[in-house]
């Protein structure tokens, strides 16, 4: 019996055991079904952000045609030329000591009141570190002092070649960082890591440091400041956003003119030509080079390199090139402009009215005369775009726009040609998977470029690895092209809390990398992973429904098409009818449990539907529900004229403007408005009734409300309250 | 007729399902997915493998000599199949309740962290770390410092319906 016992003992225990492995196998098997899940949802946010990203920087492309157009149907004899001049308006040309006395920062005071940091120039290590310190705590650095700082970079920048060189000798390890979009707390995290700049502790920066995030000024100032005390160990290398036009869309802009409402636009320029003279690349121990956007396959460093002394057209009439190096102030000008080139979205704008009538607009006409959506499809559909023809169309434009094409320097009209090809090219390409070599038509610059471009790049210039950023990666990270290129992004949580990490990189003499990663805001910590998932589809669905919301009208025309009769369609053609309309490259039938609350047998109900996608609307419910929708879609493009329009940065422009605006953008998009619509519009949106309209608030209209914006609103509130003090 | 017309669409609309959840891996868009992603994409459809099942399936799906890669040629008819048959059928919320019950020996109504812990990580087919501190992060209440696991199954199952 003693031995039946043993024996039970043993088959209950065992039968335990067993029955607590098959619980465990269940609780596996059922939780990694769960994680799946997660993940999947994960990984179409992500998609998601990355083709909102690219749609709206493709409102680029709607800007550039847009002015295109404009050109195309400027008459001496049109009611528009005012504002359309006005737009092309040459920046005046003067000399840098004109420029220096304009940014001239002797006359500003600082008040006694002031607490942030004042600085002493030359600036040293101790104060560079007050200043990271004083960001820390939100402190505003005074105008005074950025502009001093700034003119001080400026010189700096003037005489550094366009390509970094830099060595690991003396056993120096190099940290690389990448995109850093105005998030403050990314760096002080990097810094806090890694340790600050120093002689023993250089960096590279790789562009991007500005827009989107709010403290963009700030990074600049910081990293500015570095670079002031440690010329020898910081390197700055320009980024696609270095470039005043795509501030004006992406927030830095606004950023400025919010915090220093006195000087603002005194700092933006002086930012604008920082930008234009920052260098372009940076080799490390000539293994390994460093960009921001990338490469193409006509990328040529010696090239680059010898844009420091290239001889460039004056930009004023010259009455003989022979005798250019005579006229020594002419000289000057050539010699130290190694290719500055201001905006690279938008080429250099007109001359006067008069040079601008002798354009023969005929060539260009043809490549713009195209509307919107024709324009989207071709660059869009079409996969085999030839280089040439893409940058013929730039060419062109290029020799329309450039003041002064006389006959003999349409050889310069190349040059410069080439020279903004080659700088587009290296701030804006993309790596793809394929061979060759396209033109980036979802970026609108730039190129797509091939593994064997990599290989040849590198061998012709005796390279071995491209570090590069410009792509937001999941891990702050990404190799390619067989470990030959390196994707390096900077800026953790870039869409939403949790949705990336951020990565910086050190390189030693051996040149082998060696990653750190991170991601900023204590909310990540607190949140679970499920939690993450969510928080960041959220948001991502919500922008993707006010996409939806926007093309109500072409998706309530494509679906009448096909609904049945009682307003039910099933759900293959609402994704169909959407992949049509949005252009959006992504698994709508996975999503739509996500976009649509219920179906009935699989059907939906679509006027239902769209009802629950609404969106706030101006405060006027008389303006036409197509027309809304058509401005919000191009709000940016809107934006963006209102503010070019804006010379002086006040953030006001004239109602005679605002309303030929409108004229001009309704005519280009073949849309029907009426003077009364328009001046519902402006009525609608409260102006100070003295013919004058404020953009912000104008903007405003097209915003949906959300917890951020409310946010902002406060935080600007409060920076507006503390620029009494900061002038 | 009626019958085999449903058939059909159901056996497209299936395949559509499939589609979509396969381009989601498809990086490259050249109908392609890296093969140690075939497991989320299953599970994603619905499908409850364990991992030895998916161990078998991917045996089925990888070419003569493995490239890493599974196509969509090859994928499409063997997950149709699967969904088809209703393979690796759903996990209930009572199956699930009763499987932490069984870990539950002293009837405590929770489980330590480490309990599961070991649990998970030593038996059956054992977790990651990675997957264990993912499943911990989001089942152990704070304030208590365990698994209450009865609410952890409700909230998890309830999640699922969203």
């Amino acid at each position: 019996s003693k031995k039946c016992y043993k024996l039970l003992h043993h088959f209950f225990f065992h039968r335990v055991l067993l029955k607590a492995m098959k619980a465990a196998v269940l609780i596996q098997r059922w939780y990694r079904q769960y994680a799946a899940r997660m993940e999947v949802r994960r990984r179409y946010t992500w998609n998601i952000f990355q083709s909102m990203e690219y749609a709206d920087l493709q409102d680029q492309i709607k800007l550039y045609n847009f002015l295109g157009y404009l050109m195309d149907n400027f008459t001496p004899s049109s009611t528009e030329r005012n504002l359309i001049s006005h737009i092309f308006r040459e920046n005046e040309v003067c000399r840098d000591a004109e420029w220096e006395r304009y940014f001239s920062y002797n006359n500003i005071t600082v008040p006694d009141i002031y607490s942030g940091p004042r600085l002493t120039f030359p600036l040293d290590m101790d104060q560079a570190a007050h200043l990271v310190e004083a960001f820390k705590n939100k402190q505003q650095l005074h105008s005074r002092y950025v502009l001093q700082l700034l003119l001080e970079t400026w010189k700096l920048l003037r005489v550094l070649p366009n390509i970094n060189r830099v060595s690991t000798c003396h056993s120096k390890e190099i940290t690389i960082c990448g995109d850093l979009h105005g998030q403050l707390e990314d760096l002080l995290l990097i810094f806090y890591k890694n340790g600050m700049p120093s002689l023993e502790k250089p960096y590279v920066f790789n562009g991007d440091y500005v827009d989107r995030g709010k403290d963009s000024i700030e990074i600049l100032l910081i990293l500015f400041a570095f670079l002031l005390v440690f010329p020898g160990d910081v390197y700055l290398n320009r980024g696609n956003h270095e470039d005043h036009i795509i501030n004006l869309r992406y927030g830095f802009t606004k950023e400025v003119l919010n915090k220093y409402k006195l000087h603002g636009k005194r700092i933006l320029k002086l930012l604008q030509k920082i930008f234009s003279w920052l260098p372009l690349v940076t080799v490390i121990d000539q293994r390994v080079l460093i960009v921001h956007g990338g490469i193409s396959d006509t990328t040529d460093l010696a090239l680059i390199a010898r844009y420091v002394s290239a001889l460039r057209p004056p930009k004023k009439k010259t009455p003989s090139r022979t005798n250019v190096y005579a006229d020594s102030e002419r000289y000057d000008e050539m010699i130290i402009c190694k290719n500055r080139r201001g905006s690279l979205t938008f080429p250099k704008p007109f001359g006067a009215r008069e040079s601008f009538q002798r354009r023969s607009l005929q060539d260009f006409s043809s490549t713009v005369a195209r509307t919107l959506g024709e324009e989207f499809e071709v660059r869009r559909r079409q996969a085999e775009f030839s280089l040439s023809s893409f940058s013929k169309s730039h060419r062109i434009l290029s020799s329309a726009l450039s003041s002064d094409s006389e006959p003999e320097s349409s050889e310069f009209t190349d040059t410069c040609n080439d020279e903004w090809k080659q700088i587009l090219d290296l701030l804006w390409s993309d790596p793809m998977s394929q061979d060759g070599c396209i033109p980036n038509e979802v970026r609108g610059g730039g190129c797509y470029w091939g593994p064997d471009v990599t290989e040849g790049f590198l061998n012709r210039h005796n390279l071995q690895l491209i570090i590069r950023s410009h792509e937001c990666k999941q891990d702050g990270y990404e190799f390619c092209h067989n470990r030959k290129v390196l994707t390096l992004f900077s800026a953790s949580n870039y869409y939403e809390v949790g949705s990336n990490r951020g990565a910086f990189v050190r390189l030693g003499p051996d040149l082998v990398p060696y990653f750190v990663q991170y991601q900023a805001t204590s909310m990540t910590r607190g949140l679970s992973f499920p939690q993450n998932v969510k928080r960041t589809e959220h948001t991502a669905l919500k922008v993707l429904r006010e996409q939806l919301f926007v093309h109500k009208s072409d998706l309530l025309s494509f679906l009448r098409l096909i609904f049945d009769l009682t307003g039910l369609i099933c759900l293959n053609d609402w994704a169909s009818a959407i992949e049509r309309v949005l252009h959006l490259d992504l698994p709508w039938r996975v999503l739509h449990p996500q976009l649509v609350s219920s179906t009935t047998d699989g059907k939906l109900d679509y006027h239902g539907w769209f009802r629950d996608l609404a969106l706030k609307k101006p405060s006027s419910e008389h303006i036409e529900q197509t027309m809304l929708e058509t401005l919000y879609r191009h709000r940016s493009t809107l934006e963006t004229i209102f503010r070019i329009v804006d010379t002086d940065n006040s953030g006001l422009i004239t109602f005679e403007d605002f309303r030929q605006t409108l004229k001009l953008l309704s005519a280009y998009l073949k849309m029907e408005i009426s003077d009364e619509v328009i001046n519902e519009l402006v009525i609608s949106t409260d102006t100070n009734n003295d013919g004058s309209i404020d953009i912000d608030e104008f903007m405003e209209a097209f915003r949906l409300v959300d917890k951020s914006r409310l946010e902002r609103g406060k935080s600007l509130l409060k920076l507006m309250q503390d620029n009494q003090i900061n002038g | 007729m009626a019958d085999k017309y449903s058939a059909d669409t159901i056996i497209t609309e299936t395949q559509k399902r499939i589609s979509n959840a396969f381009d989601v891996f498809d990086h490259e868009s050249n109908k392609t997915v890296d093969v140690r992603e075939i497991g989320t994409i299953i599970r994603s459809l619905g499908c409850f493998p364990s991992e030895a099942d998916l161990h078998d399936i991917i045996a089925e799906l990888e070419e003569e000599e493995p490239t890493g890669f599974v196509r969509y040629e090859k994928f499409l008819p063997t997950m149709t199949k699967i969904l088809l048959e209703r393979k690796f059928r759903p996990i209930t919320e009572d199956l699930l309740l009763q499987a932490f019950e069984v870990l539950d020996q002293q009837k405590k109504g929770h489980l330590e962290p480490e309990e599961l812990t070991k649990y998970l990580t030593q038996e059956g087919e054992p977790f990651t770390q990675e997957e264990m501190d993912e499943m911990l992060s989001a089942a152990v209440d704070p304030d208590k410092n365990v698994i209450l696991y009865k609410d952890f199954v409700s909230m998890m199952t309830f999640d699922d319906t969203r």
